[in-house]
Parts: structure tokens; sequence; C-alpha cells
């Protein structure tokens, strides 16, 4: 084993403490920074959301007085409702932005480095297809829902800026609003909601990975249509709908797990509503994440098997 | 210890056997021409020694198993798989960045230095790159890379000549010493002829020739006999004859180098006209049998 003198030890093995300086930021960052210079919409989309959504309340400042004064005319427990309104809305686009920008990447995640071969580049670098796997599921996983969290908590402050602002231009107090709106508890509640979401998505996350992995072609179709499928057979032969069900659940995000929906509140306006001890409790929590898991191995499994297409 | 050391390596595609057996080992400081007709097993052959598919028998890169290793072994081999699978969105500056987190031997000074030779910016998106001049990147990225074994798949394939030759000429000058090996695939064979030290012929997932190019040089001999000489060198066994402007050109297998000269003028021949020669021949053979 006699080779180059000049540089570096001979082999270099992960594990072992000789070389990597501290500094050396892990392969599995580079390869999540890598989906983030590739799929820009992880960032754009949500900020595109965000953006008409700041436009379209701009707008609407223009019907301040009279909805100021409807709003004044409100008991306080209704004000602090239409109040987190428009807030609530924004945090569900925004959201759904996330699992919309999640899905669309994760069946082109491993499926394009395919098509346009350019898998040849990536697998002739010292990563492995575990961390390449796991750095793409780090997107909906993480990424996703951290933009979405930062997001929405800069557009809420935004909204309420340009709210403040408009209402001191028609010569009215903003102190009400401010009373009113829960920031803080919209903040937490945010945050649980963007934790227990993508922890309930993680089979389809998984799913989606999969099918990226294994399809050669229309990975969309075979995503869809495979449950769909599935679906079909079980109403024809046995007549009952219980897998459509339970994917409706799944796709529904698993707030009626996570939250203690109680009629007349809001989201985000009281934190009693928040029920992690049912969540964590729930079986499908841990048969969704056993699911996952097991589709992310395949994943791996098919990154290790499949070359270009 | 060989850099590649195969022995009855086997892969097969459903019915289609891609690799029948190969016997390959090819030692440090070498530089190896894989040469086989299309569908040879060329590609599957990288494929298997890069630990990119599974495959049956015996191999090992650099004393790793690739198959089993295959992160393991890309931090002691850099291959060129095809010309511009670079990732096309990626900018040039981020390709630098990335090669630099993820490789631990990637000297990004090297590969500035390459760079600055051409006339790639730094800012520049893949996409926007001509296909030279992403091929010039690769090889960039690649020979910034303090690797023990290169292997490139067609590395110039479509390329136009200038490209061409100085793909070859960087590699030679910039790169290859004794300490490296490299293994190189490609149909133009006359551009790399002068750089190899060896010399592999493949064809229907077998090894049909294997040896140095010193060897290479003993043992064929293309002869240009006079007219008068004709029926006595068709009588010392060709494997190979044409006609060059109404001339006949003879290749010998081995045979006496005074008695072949005795014929007319004799030289050795070109890779091509060998390959043409011996795998030409298999090919008729194998349309025959089956026939």
């Amino acid at each position: 084993m006699t080779t180059s003198a000049d540089a570096a030890p001979q082999s270099f093995e992960p594990g072992s403490a000789a070389r990597p300086p501290a500094s050396r930021t892990p392969p599995f960052l580079w390869s999540v920074r890598r989906e983030l210079w590739e799929h820009r919409a992880i960032f754009v989309a949500p900020l595109i959301v965000a953006g008409v959504m700041l436009l379209g309340f701009i707008v609407s400042m223009g019907d301040l007085p009279r909805a100021h004064r409807a709003f004044l005319a409100l008991s306080p427990r209704r004000q602090s409702i239409a109040v987190a309104l428009p807030y609530d809305a924004g945090a569900a686009a925004l959201i759904l932005t996330w699992l919309v920008v999640g899905a669309f990447y994760c069946l082109a995640a491993l499926n394009a480095e395919r098509r346009d071969r350019t898998i040849l580049f990536w697998k002739s670098l010292p990563v492995s297809d575990l961390t390449t796997v796991l750095a793409k599921a780090a997107i909906p996983f993480l990424v996703l829902p951290a933009v979405t969290l930062v997001v929405t908590i800069a557009a809420h402050f935004i909204t309420l800026m340009i709210n403040s602002a408009a209402l001191l231009a028609i010569g009215e107090s903003p102190a009400i609003l401010w009373a009113r709106l829960p920031l803080a508890t919209m903040a937490v509640t945010l945050l649980y909601a963007a934790s227990t979401v993508s922890l309930w998505y993680a089979p389809v996350w998984g799913w989606l990975l999969f099918v990226s992995g294994w399809a050669r072609r229309a990975a969309f179709l075979w995503a869809v249509g495979i449950p769909l499928a599935l679906c079909l057979f079980e109403k024809i032969a046995l007549g009952s709908s219980r897998l459509f069900s339970l994917l409706i659940q799944r796709l529904g995000g698993g707030f009626q797990d996570a939250f203690d929906l109680k009629p007349h509140y809001l989201f985000g306006t009281d934190l009693s509503l928040l029920d992690p001890a049912r969540f964590l409790a729930d079986p499908a929590l841990w048969i969704g994440l056993a699911i996952g898991a097991a589709f992310l191995a395949a994943a791996v499994r098919m990154r290790r098997l499949q070359g270009p297409i | 210890m060989a850099c590649i050391e195969a022995r009855g390596l086997r892969k097969t595609f459903g019915s289609t056997i891609a690799l029948d057996g190969v016997d390959l080992t090819v030692e440090e400081g070498r530089i190896l021409g894989l040469i086989g007709p299309n569908g040879a097993g060329k590609s599957t052959a990288l494929g298997a020694i890069l630990g990119l598919i599974p495959y049956q028998g015996a191999l090992k890169v650099l004393g790793r198993n690739p198959w089993a290793e295959r992160e393991k072994l890309m931090g002691d081999v850099c291959f060129i798989a095809d010309v511009a699978v670079l990732p096309r969105w990626m900018r040039v500056a981020q390709a630098l960045d990335y090669v630099a987190g993820v490789h631990p031997r990637f000297d990004r000074a090297k590969a500035r230095a390459f760079l600055d030779r051409t006339i790639i910016k730094r800012s520049s998106r893949i996409r926007e790159l001509s296909k030279g001049m992403v091929a010039q990147l690769h090889l960039a990225l690649v020979m910034a890379i303090d690797a023990r074994l290169l292997v490139l798949d067609e590395p110039t394939l479509g390329l136009d000549l200038l490209y061409r030759k100085q793909f070859y000429d960087s590699l030679l000058n910039d790169y290859f010493d004794r300490n490296r090996t490299i293994v190189v695939t490609t149909h133009q064979v006359e551009e790399v002829e002068h750089i190899l030290t060896d010399l592999a012929f493949i064809d229907r997932g077998r090894i049909v020739l294997d040896c140095s190019m010193e060897a290479f040089a003993d043992r064929y001999c293309e002869v240009m006999a006079r007219p008068e000489h004709l029926a006595q060198a068709r009588a010392l066994g060709p494997i190979h004859e044409r006609q060059v402007f109404g001339r006949s050109l003879f290749i010998f297998d081995g045979g006496d180098r005074d008695a072949l000269a005795a014929l007319g003028e004799a030289r050795t021949p070109s890779i091509a006209d060998v390959f043409v020669a011996v795998i030409g021949a298999r090919g008729t053979q194998h349309q025959k049998a089956a026939a």
C-alpha cells in the first residue's frame, strides 16, 4: 500500500479521529445544503404564498374603518377570535404549502437524479446512500417545517405592523389589537403543529421517497395510483372503505389527535387546545413512524441498486 | 497489492449475460485501456469496479469490496462515468464547494488553478457551459482529488478534437504519476493509444486480450506484403487481411519477426487494427455458430 507521499494518510476512515479537523462539516449537512441549492421552491414557495397573503391583507385595509367599528362592537372573546382569524388562515395556508412542496420535492428527490444521470456524479463521491436518502428526507421532515415556522411568524409580525399602521392612519389606537392578539400562544401552537404534522406525515414522506427511488417514470401516478387502486380493491372485494378513511385521516395531518378541538375555539388562541399526551399515546402515530422508517430503508436500498434511467 | 483484482466476475441482467467470468488484474501505476464493441460489458465491468452494481465472483479494488464499501472506496477512487453528468442547475462555485465539503482528499487550490486556465467562470451555471467546458470542469474536480484510482468511461464522447486532445494531455501531464492507476474505456482508441501502458479487449462479457503495450508490440505484427509474397504471407496464418490502396495488409499474432519482415514492410499495428482483427474474427465465428 504505497501511494502518494505528500498528502493525507492513505485511507480515510470516517470513524477514526485521525484526520478530519474539528470544523469539518459532515457530509450529511453538505447533502442537505445541496438539496437547498437545487430545490429553491423550499424557500421560494412559502415566501410567495406569504407575500400574496400580505398583499391581500394590505388591500383589505381599505375597508378598515367599517371593519374596525364592527370589531369594537364584539364581545372581548369574539374580538380575540376575529383578530386571530387572518393569522390562523395564514398559518394554515403556509402549512398546506409545506405539504404540497414536500410532496413534489419527495417525488423528484430520488427520481430526477436518475433521469438526468447526475446520480453517476453523486455516487462518485464518498457519500453513502443512507446519508443521501436521510438528507433528502430531512427536507420535508425538518427543513420545510422550520421554513414554514419562520416564514409564518415573520408574516404574522408584518401583518400586525400593517394592521397597527393602518389603525393609526385612521386615527384609531392599535392597543386593543395588541391586547387581543395572542402572539406568543400562536407561536407556541405553530411550533407544536409543525412538530406533530411532521411526525404524523412520516409514512407519507417515506412512501413518496420510496416511489421516487423505485419508479422509472410517472412517479406521481404510481404514488397516487397504488393507494387509490388498493382502496378501490377493498371497496369492491369487501365492500368497506377502511383504507380510504385511514388515508384521509393521515393526509389530514393528525390535528384531531394533536389538538383538543373544542367548538368555538380558534387554533392558536388557547394553549389548552394542545393535547400532546393524546397525540403521543395514539398507536396510529407510532405505526405511521414505523411505516415511514420502513419506506425510508427501502428507499436507501433502491438508491443503492438503481442506476440512471 | 494489485489495484484491481477480479476473478470470475459475472453479471447477468435477466437472461442477458453482461459479464461472463472476467479475470482482470490491474497493478498500481498502470494506465489500462479497456476496449470493446458496444454492449461488450465495458460499462458493466466498470460499474462493478465502482460499486455501482452487484455482481457474482471475486472482486477487490484497492483491497476493498466495492459493492459493500462504495462510499469508503470513493475516498480513494474517482470516476467520470459519462460526459456531462454534472448537475445542470449547479453553479461552478457550488460544485467546488460541495466536492470540497464531502471529499476529504479534495484540494480546492488545485481545482482553481486548473479552472483558471479555462474560460469557465465561477459564477456560471453548469447548464450555461458548453459540453467541452463541462468536461473540463469535471476533469478539474477529479484531478484535484488525491485519488489512487481514476476510472474514465467514455470521458470525451461527443467532444470536439481540441477538447479531446487537451483532456488527455492534462490527464497525462498534470495528473498521472506512478502512484496512480487509470482505467479508461473509449471508442476513440487512437487518441489514448500513446498514453496506455496496458490493454484489455472485452467482447461479449469476456476478456479476450490482456497484455502490456510492450507485450502487444512484441506479439502483433502488421506486414504490408509485396505482391509476390502474398501466398507466402497467407500460408503463415495471418489473423487478418485487408486491402489498402491495392496493397495487402496482414496482421500476424506471434510469428518470427525476421521471417515476416522478409515479406514486406513490417511494423506494430495500431490497437484499432488489432481490435478489428480479433473482435471482428470472433464476431464472424459467432455468427457462423449461430447460423
